[in-house]
């Protein structure tokens, strides 16, 4: 989580100024800096060598210990993978199934993540209320949403809606306490200032509650991306014929190791597509933290 | 001259689980017009919570406070309040933060963007009105502060140890824009600090308050104009004003 209130917050020190009445503000200086575009990005880019690099190791060391240490049968095969991503996106299930996958997360996360900043900031506000629905929140969050998806089932049969509705109850808390948390944190200080220039309640919660709060409701779309997509998968896993969920079980059931792990990969590349979604959301949002803090 | 402010018998109590913390009892106070009042005291004497009920952000106990003869009962747009705190708008350029006051009350956005800028640049701001307040230093966000203050207009300024967080460069320089600001405008300034030379150097009147609000001295600075927080030490007459004000303070801590 990212501090909001950094005590090292304050830049280098001022520089020397004239005496006299002189009111030249005392700051940092800024200039541009001439670099060419490998000193730029020699950082980034050493970086994603070496994660590639990783990547290319761990499944070197797969592809060499499948066949003789490994049994291919239980673990597969870095190429029995790749096989099945291939055969299933020429055949259309991987689309096909990803897709149905895809849309229960996203609708899923929009859901649970609407419902619970919209429900955060309305309950957050009013503090008896707060104090008295609390304790229900907290046993609620507290409960396996596996444990809650056989009754999905009995409400919602097993389509599309019962895996959409089971990931948007997993985001819908995490997402209401992260930002019920943001809510609450907000310094009294910044909403006394909204108050002295004659800001009514509307002014304190749209120009104060609202931008101050949302580092808390990006944490909790950040944390609970994962739990978007478990909630789908178990969801798929519980009863269904399509989805990605599906393919996991299916390929289990018809002993196909490496079936499961690329249905796993592919889950893997959409939790790091709606990562990096967040991301960009984040540091639009985040423009005015703090340029690099870091020494 | 006419009073601005009347604080009269004014108790102010907090309740802290069963018990009730007095911050406040029987304080007594008036301020005129267009003076530079200087409440002077240790911390906890109740010289900020004072200055929340002058502002009108909280409520007495008991008591009544007037504001050019109506009971105060809520902030007021002709009073402006600098905190001990930075409240600038993290979020908010440093343009954006100082038209606020303007923006809340529905100017429309090139009048309340030219007189912002006048402001920036009264402070000494000007090239940073697109900067973050983050990007900023302490003293550069304290000069933020007071010229949100100012865009409003306010006729009367509350001040809580403005300027307690600086160098005492910084700080002297402050202190010299904020008299330069307030000299020839009328306004009231009601300005409370720990620091006896602060006092000296800004005050028409500093009055030094001892436990629970009780005033310990009301004392007239009648030290010339304008003045250098280098130069004030060498006047005839500082010396005894020190002395005077620092005994009073020792007297409130017994």
């Amino acid at each position: 989580m990212t501090a909001d209130k950094s005590l090292s917050s304050s830049p280098p020190s001022p520089g020397p100024e004239g005496p006299g009445r002189g009111l030249a503000a005392h700051g940092p200086l800024l200039l541009p800096l001439e670099q060419t575009w490998w000193e730029r990005h020699r950082r980034m880019v050493g970086i994603h060598g070496a994660r590639l690099a990783v990547l290319a190791a761990l499944l070197g060391i797969w592809a060499a210990l499948s066949g003789n240490v490994l049994d291919p049968q239980f673990f597969g095969s870095p190429e029995g993978v790749a096989k099945s991503l291939i055969d299933w996106s020429v055949d259309g299930t991987l689309w096909r199934n990803s897709w149905i996958t895809i849309q229960e997360v996203v609708l899923g996360f929009v859901l649970g993540a609407t419902s619970g900043a919209i429900l955060a900031y309305l309950i957050a506000a009013i503090k008896p209320l707060w104090e008295v629905l609390i304790p229900y929140m907290l046993a609620l969050y507290s409960v396996p949403k596996v444990a809650v998806a056989p009754l999905f089932i009995i409400w919602f049969g097993i389509g599309l809606s019962m895996k959409v509705l089971l990931a948007a109850i997993s985001v819908f808390f995490l997402v209401f306490l992260s930002t019920a948390a943001g809510v609450q944190n907000v310094d009294e200080g910044l909403k006394n200032a909204v108050r002295m220039m004659g800001g009514s309640r509307r002014d304190v919660a749209l120009k104060v509650t609202l931008p101050a709060s949302m580092a808390g409701l990006l944490t909790g779309l950040r944390m609970s991306i994962p739990y978007a997509l478990i909630g789908a998968v178990i969801g798929e896993l519980v009863a269904s014929n399509r989805g990605l969920g599906f393919l996991i079980s299916d390929s289990s059931a018809q002993f196909n190791t490496s079936g499961v792990f690329a249905a796993l990969v592919v889950l893997a590349v959409i939790a790091g597509v709606l990562n990096m979604l967040v991301n960009v959301f984040d540091r639009w949002a985040n423009r005015w933290k703090p340029l690099d803090s870091g020494d | 001259m006419a009073t601005v402010y009347s604080v009269r018998d004014v108790h102010k109590h907090f309740r802290k689980g069963d018990q009730e913390l007095v911050a406040l009892r029987g304080a007594n106070l008036r301020v005129e017009e267009g003076n530079f009042l200087v409440l002077l005291g240790r911390s906890g004497c109740g010289k900020s919570t004072l200055l929340n009920l002058l502002a009108g952000l909280a409520a007495v106990t008991s008591g009544e406070i007037r504001y050019r003869g109506d009971p105060v009962t809520g902030p007021q747009t002709r009073v402006g309040y600098l905190t001990q705190q930075d409240t600038v708008m993290p979020w908010r350029t440093v343009l954006n933060n100082v038209e606020m006051p303007l923006e809340v009350r529905g100017v429309d956005k090139p009048a309340r963007t030219a007189e912002a800028m006048r402001l920036i640049e009264q402070v000494g701001l000007g090239g940073f009105e697109h900067h973050y307040p983050r990007e900023l230093s302490g003293g550069m966000r304290r000069r933020v502060s007071i010229a949100r203050m100012l865009c409003s207009g306010p006729e009367t300024l509350l001040l809580d140890e403005p300027f307690g967080a600086l160098d005492a460069q910084l700080r002297g320089d402050l202190q010299r824009q904020l008299l330069d600001l307030w000299a020839g405008s009328g306004r009231t300034v009601v300005f409370v600090t720990h620091d006896i030379e602060e006092a000296l150097i800004l005050a028409d009147r500093v009055v030094v308050l001892g436990p629970l609000g009780a005033i310990m001295l009301d004392l007239a600075v009648d030290l010339p104009r304008p003045r250098d927080g280098d130069e004030i030490r060498i006047q005839p007459g500082y010396l005894h004003l020190y002395r005077a004000l620092a005994d009073a303070i020792r007297q409130a801590s017994r």
